[in-house]
């Protein structure tokens, strides 16, 4: 057992030392009926580190890893070129194994990086403040409706039909045990937001209006006077990012004027991972920072006047106030925040604006493009790095067909909207920094062929 | 300290060899700086008013200085690399790198959740194979695997029972909670909309079970228990507190936090359980990462089972299929619904089974063994010096609690913790659980040594006797960390939260 240093001489030394004649002895108040002598029946004994890795490899071998063609998924998940010094620095043991950092002490590094994090996501986002983050993007969404009912005292939602579906499920699943309303939709395929509609439905009844930006067919509107609408009503705009290269070009939701900016961090340094481990980020105008959920990392000194950061503002949490507290979150993401930061500081201003500049070109020219082959018309007016094709037919068998020919072509809205036929030849399709111009030709060839 | 010239307390720069102090990225970094080169300029953009005008404001450095200053954060640190981190709860064991490298494999951590099932055959396979386990080491039906930490876990068997209580039509508003349990119990039942009544604890530290009996009735949803318990204890009735909840038309949670005492040893589907949180982060060794990010499948009942979330992987041949919105009508049609976009962790999920197969049936036996043997060996070597309320009812599971009885006038659980800092340990979990005064929880684990834990229990042996005595100099400890006591209450008056030009820098 290479992770357990005890020698069964220390075991025997140490059950001497406990006055215990055998291990058995430290389990008795386990009732005879629940403890079991042997090993669990059907289990495998241990492995060797070769024989695991073997075992592992063999199975990630079954995927088909995004790197292995040409690749446009998006949909609330990017994938995009993360430098290798972040990778090798959230490795650090120092980081990696580290706890939450409740004894601020011996955890500044922790510290000092969530305050960094803190810093740039609020400036990222538009907001005064920003936590240091939630599990993901779709859950910060639900708190943020959360947050928003314990503000204004109201618990009616209005839903974007613009918000990713799956954000939308989550918000549905809570609302239905919460007795939250939630007022939602599926989205039209029309190149515009369904925002000013939502701004002339606003009224003293509405806690929070959630959009979400670029929303799930890639479009991009200017939030100002939906803002308004909401303040002039009492309610709260929440803006949905989830992805955050965006705001690399475009202006940020709190610069529009929404209250919370929740969104998916994963973008930035994180990678694609199956869907998780990701980020979710979080913001909000200072007034609000004490109905704020989750962990918040603060500037202070210590008995010698040096400056320090410590966790703060913790009676907000469930660590203090239990059933009263604002959110039940405890673990969050940090290590995810760390990867974060990292890209960022390495980015720096100059770099996400570029970064941002190039997915935005290559996005243009992609959909220009694809939107040439027969039958296939792009949606969208404005968009970031991702955008909508409307195809001839359903789009959710034309996926499997270019995935036979290596090639991972974007996500049908079939599969995001299974029950709306009307959305069926929807197509969403990103692409990011990582998508050559060989990758282009190769997608807009494969999908002449397959709708020929 | 010094605050003038330079002596034998005080340099020129701050730092003390190698302790070296770093500034903010917001001091060092700069508008045009970037550690990050592009094969090409980016083309004009035409993006009208919604193009960005003002500046950002993020700062960029190099990527050699990025480097330098990640890494001259990180030894700021203190990390189980170094060292005992004997948190109480926390589970704070050895991580091992094959988990860091399998999870890596770009057929795992470069892959899209949403790509055509034909292409992730490998990634459900995962997902499936650790389900297996976790179902039978935990003798449970099922399981549920998106949720995305322990917190998240409890939301998700709080959610599966009132949907089991929706479908037999019965509207139940409260859960009862022990004293002793983790603040995310009380929190997440009212998260979920329930109310929340605590249970009293016996004087030896365990549930009351007479108390429960008396309070259960037809409002009562369910019971959230943790077990082995926050004192480190098992719970000998939990059987009966299963079957009392059950028979009064409840559910049973069960905290699972404490599941590296038993894992191998117990099955809680032995003992009446209806669902269980089992956080990865902790008793199958995925990295805390300095908070997060965790994972925590939840085992459920047969009683609990049509109701787990979406999405879930099922198994045809050799063949994985995902069950989701569009198909559960027909597969799964009483699940509560969605928790989390996607799949849940499933960078997670890689280490876990990773470690899961590494150890085998035999070795997580083994470490449930040893991690109650040492902290059995913790708790019998400092009941003399510390003040151990449970200890004479009988051994401890995973972790020895003590309480700051006998310290001397004006010395509390906080000058203890912060004298171990200076002895090269992080201290224990404090102030947890309530139900004892100024409470220390020492969780060892497995992974530590007879050695390290001999030389661990000699310094606070030590601490100990200084605060009987009314050591002044404990008082101000830590004397040796990058920075001394922290002012928590200035940060909480007056909160920075972020960084901003017009604010002045520390020392």
């Amino acid at each position: 057992m290479r992770y357990l240093p005890l020698t069964s001489d220390d075991r025997a030394a140490m059950l001497a030392a406990v006055g215990a004649a055998s291990i058995d002895d430290l389990f008795v108040d386990v009732p005879a009926e629940a403890r079991l002598d042997g090993t669990i029946a059907g289990l495998p004994d241990h492995a060797s580190e070769l024989a695991v890795e073997r075992h592992m490899a063999a199975l990630a071998r079954r995927n088909m890893a995004a790197g292995d063609g040409p690749f446009f998924l998006g949909a609330g998940a990017y994938r995009h070129h993360v430098p290798a010094s972040v990778d090798h620095l959230i490795q650090r043991g120092e980081f990696l194994t580290a706890y939450t950092p409740y004894q601020p002490e011996i955890a500044q590094g922790t510290l000092q990086m969530l305050f960094e994090f803190q810093s740039q996501v609020a400036r990222l986002l538009g907001t005064d403040v920003a936590n240091a983050s939630m599990y993901d993007g779709s859950t910060a969404c639900w708190e943020a409706i959360v947050m928003a009912r314990r503000v204004t005292r109201r618990s009616k939602a209005l839903l974007s039909t613009g918000l990713h579906p799956h954000y939308r499920s989550v918000a549905r699943t809570m609302a239905n045990y919460t007795g939250d309303v939630l007022v939602d939709g599926d989205p039209a395929l029309e190149a515009g937001t369904d925002w000013a509609a939502l701004a002339a439905a606003v009224d003293k009844e509405v806690s929070c209006v959630v959009v979400q930006y670029p929303d799930i067919l890639g479009r991009i509107d200017d939030m100002t006077a939906l803002a308004g609408a909401c303040q002039a009503a009492g309610a709260l705009l929440i803006a949905v990012v989830t992805e955050p290269v965006a705001l690399g070009l475009i202006k940020a939701p709190g610069e529009m004027g929404a209250d919370i900016v929740v969104g998916e961090g994963q973008s930035i340094g994180v990678g694609l991972q199956f869907g998780g481990p990701y980020l979710g980020l979080f913001g909000c105008k200072a007034k609000y920072v004490r109905q704020m959920p989750g962990r918040l990392c603060g500037e202070t000194a210590d008995a010698n006047g040096k400056r320090g950061f410590v966790l703060t503002l913790s009676t907000r949490e469930q660590h203090i106030r239990r059933e009263k507290a604002t959110s039940n979150i405890c673990t969050n993401s940090g290590l995810c925040a760390l990867a974060f930061s990292i890209h960022m500081t390495l980015l720096g201003e100059a770099g996400l604006r570029q970064l941002a500049g190039i997915n935005h070109g290559r996005a243009k020219v992609a959909a220009a493009e694809f939107a040439k082959v027969p039958g296939v018309s792009l949606l969208n007016g404005g968009f970031f790095n991702e955008f909508t094709l409307v195809l001839p037919k359903a789009a959710r068998p034309v996926i499997h067909e270019l995935a036979e020919k290596g090639i991972l072509g974007g996500v049908s809205l079939g599969r995001l909207y299974p029950d709306n036929d009307a959305l069926a030849n929807g197509l969403v399709v990103a692409v990011t920094e990582t998508v050559t111009e060989q990758d282009i030709a190769a997608f807009a060839a494969a999908l002449k062929e397959v709708l020929a | 300290m010094n605050a003038g010239g330079v002596d034998d307390t005080t340099t020129f720069t701050g730092n003390r060899a190698l302790m070296l102090e770093e500034p903010l990225i917001f001091e060092i970094g700069g508008s045009e700086t970037t550690g990050v080169d592009f094969d090409e300029a980016a083309p004009a953009a035409d993006l009208g008013a919604l193009a960005r005008s003002a500046p950002i404001g993020l700062p960029g450095l190099s990527e050699s200085e990025t480097v330098r200053h990640y890494t001259r954060l990180s030894r700021q640190n203190y990390a189980i690399d170094l060292g005992l981190f004997p948190l109480g709860s926390c589970t704070m064991k050895h991580n091992p790198r094959l988990n860091e490298k399998v999870a890596r494999m770009p057929g795992f951590a470069d892959v899209h959740p949403l790509q055509p099932q034909e292409t992730v055959q490998g990634a459900y396979a995962v997902i499936h194979e650790l389900a297996e386990w976790l179902i039978t080491l935990t003798g449970m039906h099922s399981v549920a695997m998106s949720p995305k930490a322990g917190a998240h876990g409890e939301l998700c068997g709080v959610l599966c029972i009132k949907a089991a209580l929706e479908a037999r039509g019965e509207d139940r508003r409260v859960i009862l909670v022990p004293e002793s349990a983790h603040g995310t119990n009380p929190a997440t039942a009212a998260f979920a909309g329930f109310t929340v009544e605590d249970i009293p604890a016996t004087g030896e530290g365990r549930v009351d079970l007479a108390a429960l009996k008396a309070r259960l009735g037809p409002d009562v949803a369910g019971v959230m228990i943790t077990n082995p318990n926050t004192c480190g204890l098992f719970e000998r009735e939990m059987k009966a507190i299963s079957d009392a909840v059950h028979a009064a038309g409840g559910y049973v949670y069960c905290d699972g936090a404490n599941f590296n005492a038993i894992v191998g040893r117990v099955r809680p589907g032995d003992l009446g359980v209806d669902a269980m949180h089992i956080n990865l982060h902790k008793t199958f060794s995925t990295p805390h990462g300095g908070g997060g990010p965790g994972s925590g499948p939840v085992v459920l009942s047969e009683a609990l089972a049509p109701f787990a979330p979406l999405p879930f992987v099922t198994r045809e041949g050799d063949r994985f299929r995902l069950i989701e919105e569009e198909n559960a009508g027909e597969d799964h049609p009483q699940t509560f619904g969605r928790m989390t976009a996607f799949h849940g962790q499933m960078g997670m999920f890689t280490r876990a089974l990773a470690y899961i197969l590494s150890h085998g049936a035999d070795g997580l036996k083994q470490v449930a063994e040893d991690a109650v043997l040492n902290a059995n060996y913790v708790l019998r070597s400092l009941e003399d010096v510390l003040d151990a309320p449970f200890a004479a009812s009988g051994p401890c599971m995973h972790e020895a609690l003590f309480s700051d009885r006998g310290l001397a006038e004006g010395f509390s659980t906080l000058d203890v913790a912060k004298g171990l800092i200076d002895e090269g340990y992080h201290p224990m979990t404090v102030f947890f659980p309530l139900v004892v005064h100024g409470a220390m929880l020492i969780e060892p684990t497995e992974t530590e040594s007879k050695a390290v834990l001999d030389q661990f229990i000699g310094a606070l042996r030590s601490i100990a006797l200084r605060a009987k005595n009314g050591d002044p100099a404990l008082k101000s400890a830590p004397h040796f960390a990058p920075r001394a006591r922290l002012d928590e209450t200035l940060a909480a008056r007056k909160p920075v939260l972020a960084w901003s030009e017009a604010e002045v820098g520390g020392s």
